[in-house]
This record gives structure tokens, sequence and C-alpha cells, in this order.
């Protein structure tokens, strides 16, 4: 059996090998995602981001034992980020999660940016894939901690919720472009602090100066305690109404047709890149272009429409 | 384009709370360019288990310092083999006697580091002994 096939068949091992292969870029795990790509499109995605120690994972370890207790299954993709001198990671959000781990009805996946600035890593799209064609019900993807301007989770995810704590910075903060303008659901999480209360009227604030459609979503800002599981129901009811209006609105299908376009867009991306860069490599060309930039005979512009007019690529 | 980054899992079974060892050889092994994933304290040998194959990882690294070495290794080996995953590598460090290695390694543990070992000695047994995943 192929992998794909042993994945649909329920196995666990062959899952978790083949989000490697796709990790890893193998290209044997391309054709493992076709046979998969027809058993995809079932799941419930919710995307978590916020800065760092904002309790994302925390969050993410609750929201994991709401929807156990309605018997749904869950995958988790956690996302931390790589050296960039080693290229080694510590991806730690299992800590807060790994009390799930020997549950049957949870599968949980660390991996690593390696490079990706988006918040997420270049592989994500495609092991959420896997977790779908698993069966997963629901998957949680966590990013790493964002700044302001991580924002690939939208692309990705169904509903996405941007985790704050109290004390980050002022108002002027929540006014500014980026993941602030992403969030279907705002989480001011850690809310036993002193400020919580303001930050909640802060994010409130700034969500009601945008120009509302009666028809469309208004996203509301909810307080949660990871730590103790304090405003996890109301937070899972919140997704639940995001879901359906989602798919009562159609805003679910243009969604999905954003998904289908870019995970399109990045794989051909990807793939005329890899095949015209491993052309001039292996013809010599990338030499030559290297040695013409070294002593300015030739300019990094010229030389690349030289390569894409000569199709010096098979 | 295809390469294979040795992911490794670091965590501690059992119920000592002492995890300065365990974080160090983490950072140790990010240094060298491996994925880590940390587990944390107070794992069952259950929860290891799950997470190495969720993780499809190749070597386990646990530490211990509790004393239950001998209860807790070998049960982590004997669930591997139960789950299909025999051919993960497990490997313990800590404050574990002598006397009790030979035992450890006829149970399937690869290898034990007592303390006193350079960061550089294990990174390099990591090195020299893992293979990942064809």
């Amino acid at each position: 059996m192929t992998l794909a096939e042993r994945v649909l068949d329920g196995d666990i091992r062959a899952a978790a090998r083949l989000m490697r292969d796709i990790d890893d870029r193998f290209k044997s795990a391309i054709e493992e995602l076709k046979t998969l790509y027809p058993h995809t499109g079932n799941a419930y995605i919710i995307g978590i981001t916020g800065p760092p120690g904002a309790g994302k994972s925390t969050l993410v370890d609750q929201i994991v034992s709401a929807y156990r207790k309605k018997d749904l299954l869950v995958g988790v993709v956690a996302i931390d980020p790589t050296s960039p001198f080693s290229g080694g990671a510590i991806l730690g959000d299992r800590i807060r999660m790994n009390r799930h781990a020997d549950d049957a009805g949870v599968f949980i996946r660390s991996l690593a940016t390696r490079g990706a600035l988006g918040g997420l890593s270049r592989s994500t799209t495609d092991v959420v894939n896997v977790m779908d064609a698993m069966g997963m019900d629901v998957i949680v993807i966590e990013t790493v901690g964002v700044g302001q301007d991580e924002v690939d989770i939208v692309s990705t995810a169904h509903t996405t919720v941007v985790v704050m704590v109290p004390g980050l910075g002022d108002d002027i903060q929540a006014i500014k472009a980026g993941i602030l303008e992403i969030g279907d659901v705002f989480v001011v999480n850690k809310a036993d602090r002193d400020g919580a209360d303001r930050t909640a009227r802060e994010l409130t604030t700034m969500l009601e100066m945008k120009h509302p459609d009666p028809a469309g979503w208004a996203p509301r800002v909810l307080q949660t305690e990871g730590a103790r599981g304090v405003g996890i129901e109301a937070l899972v009811e919140e997704f639940d109404a995001h879901h359906i209006y989602l798919k009562e609105s159609g805003a679910l299908q243009r969604l999905i047709e954003e998904r289908n376009a870019k995970l399109f867009a990045d794989t051909l991306r990807e793939e005329l890149f890899e095949t015209v860069f491993g052309a001039i490599k292996g013809n010599g060309k990338y030499d030559e272009i290297l040695a013409g930039m070294r002593d300015k005979s030739i300019d990094p512009y010229s030389a690349v429409q030289e390569v894409m007019a000569g199709r010096a690529f098979p | 384009m295809a390469e294979r980054r040795i992911r490794v899992l670091v965590g501690k079974p059992g119920l000592d709370g002492h995890d300065r060892g365990a974080k160090i050889i983490a950072r140790a092994f990010r240094d060298a360019g491996f994925e880590v994933i940390y587990t944390g304290l107070h794992q069952t040998p259950e929860q290891i288990v799950s997470a190495a194959i969720q993780e499809d990882v190749d070597l386990v690294a646990l530490s211990i310092l509790s004393g239950a070495h001998n209860t807790l290794l070998p049960a982590v080996k004997e669930i591997m083999k139960e789950k299909g995953a025999a051919d993960i590598v497990l490997m313990a460090g800590g404050v574990i006697p002598e006397d009790d290695i030979p035992g450890l390694k006829a149970a399937g543990i690869a290898e034990v580091f007592t303390p006193g070992t350079s960061t550089e000695t294990i990174v390099g047994w990591v090195r020299d002994n893992i293979t990942p995943h064809a």
C-alpha cells in the first residue's frame, strides 16, 4: 500500500511519515498528496495567532478538550521558529497539550518554520490536508508567535483567532495595520491580569471603527483564562457561530476558492523555481550569471529575462 | 530540496521535576541543527510513544533523575514495540548507576549518558548513530 492509502486506512505512522516527507520536500510526497486531495475539504479549520507568550498553546489545549467533549476528532498543527543559524528548532507547543497525546481522537504535529516568514511553514497547508484526509473534524493551526505583519494564517484557516494579552501596548497599537485586521474572533487571554478589561475595550473600539457591513460578520472580543479553562465554552460557541455564518453567507465558498487559488499559485511558483533553478545550476548558466554579476558585465534583471527567454530549462 | 532533518523528542518521564538537563540537551540539539520536540515534564510512557509516533521522530531522548529508570525506560521501549514503532531509537540520560546500564541496554535502550557527559559527546553520538528514516 502507498502511504496515502495507509493514511486513508487510518494508519497513524503513515500519516506522520507523509507529513515528514512533505516537510522535507520529498518528490514522492507530491504523488501521495494527489491521492489524498479528493478526500480533503471536510474539516473545519481554526487558526490561532498572536504574540509570543500570549498563551496560544494553552488555549489550543483547552479548545482540543472542548471539541473532544463533543466527540469530534481534532488535529493540531503547531508551528515554532527555526533557528536562522543552525537550522535546528525547539518545538515546545506540545508541552501545553501533551495530555492529549494518548487520546486516539487527537493528532498533534509540530512544525518548524524553516525560514518561512508569514507565521506558518511552507508545508502547513499540505499537512492540514493530510489531517483533513485522515478524517479530522476540526483542525487547529497555531502560528508561531507573531508581531504585526505575519498574516498567512488568514488564507489557510476558516476562522482566524487573534489572541492578545493585557499590557502589550497602548491603543495606538490596536489601530495599526496587520494582525489586528485579520481576526474573526479576538481573545484577551490571561484575563485575570490587570488591564484585561481595558485591552478588551480598546480592541472593541478599534473593531467598531470598521465600517460595519450589516449582513457581515462582526468580530467580537472575548476574555479567557487559558490556564484555568475560563471562557473556553463561550469561545468555542463563537467558533460555531462563525462557522455557521461562513456556511450560510456563502463566505465559506469564497474562502475555499481563495485557498485553492493560493495553493495552486504556491505550488506552481515552487515547481517553476525548482525546475528553472535546477536546470541553470545543472548546465552552468547559474555560475556564468554569478560571474557576470561579479564583474558587472550582467545585471540580475537581464540575466533573469535571458533565462526565461532562452528557456534554458527543459 | 529534499533532505531529511533529524527529529528528536526530548522529554521527562515520571515524577521528578528537574528539567534543567533536558533543556540543555534540547538546546544543544537545536544548535546541532536538529528539530527538537520538547514535551516537558511528567510524561507517561504512553504519552511519550504517542508523541514520538505523531511527530515521526528518529530518536527519543529521555532525562530521568528520579531513580525510576529501570521501570520507565523499558516501559517506553515495550510500548514502542506494541505500537509498531520499535525502530525509533531510545536514549536516556540522568542519574543512572553504572550497574544498571547493562540491563537497560539489554532492554533496548541504545545508550545511557551519566552526569558529567559533555553536550558535544551526546550530539556526536546522535550524529554517529542516528540515520533519519529514508
